[in-house]
């Protein structure tokens, strides 16, 4: 039953995001982004990740999606549609893409992954939040802390970037 | 569960390739950058699943995928400010018209 779950959810991701990257229309390109993300969000879940999962919601589907929503409505009519690339792009494309996929894949299949045999822990969000903001040998607060001041640094780079000018006198 | 952790490697790099195929393809500068999340995605689900198959004494792969999020964001954020500043320039933001520095 689980499997079933596991590899409709991995088709749901699949299929839209194929969707998203071929559709014409761009604003159902954003749309089938989003089902694919809540798909991925979902295979967290499935994982026992539900901290991941929870970020993942609210970071990916909260965030960037109605970010690109917004730009898409900024930027051009909703409604009009893409150019479709060339026929030889679209082959080229392809082509890279799907050799690329078969030499990994091939990769993949040759390579025996060796697990840890130690004694595992639950990802907890108690434990992740206390590794998180710890200072101590595998705490990682300096590079939360740099995080922080990276976000800050791209929230003021945007407004700097998108601010109007006025205009300028002739 | 008896997901392998192969299948999983497989769906991330068909992910990944279908992220690729949309970068290589689109021109249009918003749908580029949804093809550069769809491959972001592809790299965390791979820590993830390897956080859960091979190393799960540890929670490694869990803080590469949440600092990976965090980076994405403010990433797509700065994106959308330049395409926003890039439309008021050009009028458009497909990626064949800004050619300022071409001539």
């Amino acid at each position: 039953m689980k499997e079933w779950i596991f590899y409709l959810l991995m088709a749901m991701s699949l299929i839209s995001g194929a969707m998203a990257v071929t559709s014409i229309k761009i604003f159902r390109a954003a749309i089938y982004l989003l089902f694919s993300l809540i798909g991925i969000a979902f295979i967290y879940l499935m994982l026992g990740f539900e901290f991941v999962f929870a970020v993942q919601v609210i970071v990916y589907v909260g965030g960037i999606v109605v970010l690109i929503i917004f730009s898409i409505f900024l930027t051009q009519q909703s409604g009009t549609e893409l150019p479709e690339p060339s026929r030889g792009r679209k082959i080229a494309s392809m082509l890279a893409a799907i050799t690329g996929f078969g030499f990994f894949a091939s990769l993949l299949m040759a390579h025996h992954f060796q697990g840890t045999t130690q004694h595992a822990i639950e990802p907890e969000v108690n434990t992740i939040g206390t590794q998180l903001l710890n200072i101590h040998e595998t705490g990682l607060a300096l590079p939360f802390e740099i995080i922080s001041i990276l976000l800050l640094a791209a929230m003021i780079g945007c407004i700097v970037i998108a601010i109007k000018k006025e205009a300028k006198a002739v | 569960m008896n997901i392998t952790l192969h299948e999983i490697l497989i769906f991330s790099a068909a992910l990944f390739f279908i992220g690729v195929y949309g970068f290589l393809t689109r021109r249009n500068m918003i749908t580029m950058l949804m093809a550069v999340e769809l491959m972001l995605n592809s790299v965390n689900i791979n820590f993830i699943a390897f956080n859960k198959y091979l190393w799960n004494h540890q929670l490694d792969g869990v803080f590469f995928t949440l600092f990976i999020i965090a980076i994405a964001a403010a990433e797509a954020a700065v994106a959308i400010a330049i395409i926003i500043h890039v439309y008021r320039h050009f009028k458009s933001i497909d990626a064949e018209d800004a050619v300022e520095l071409k001539n």
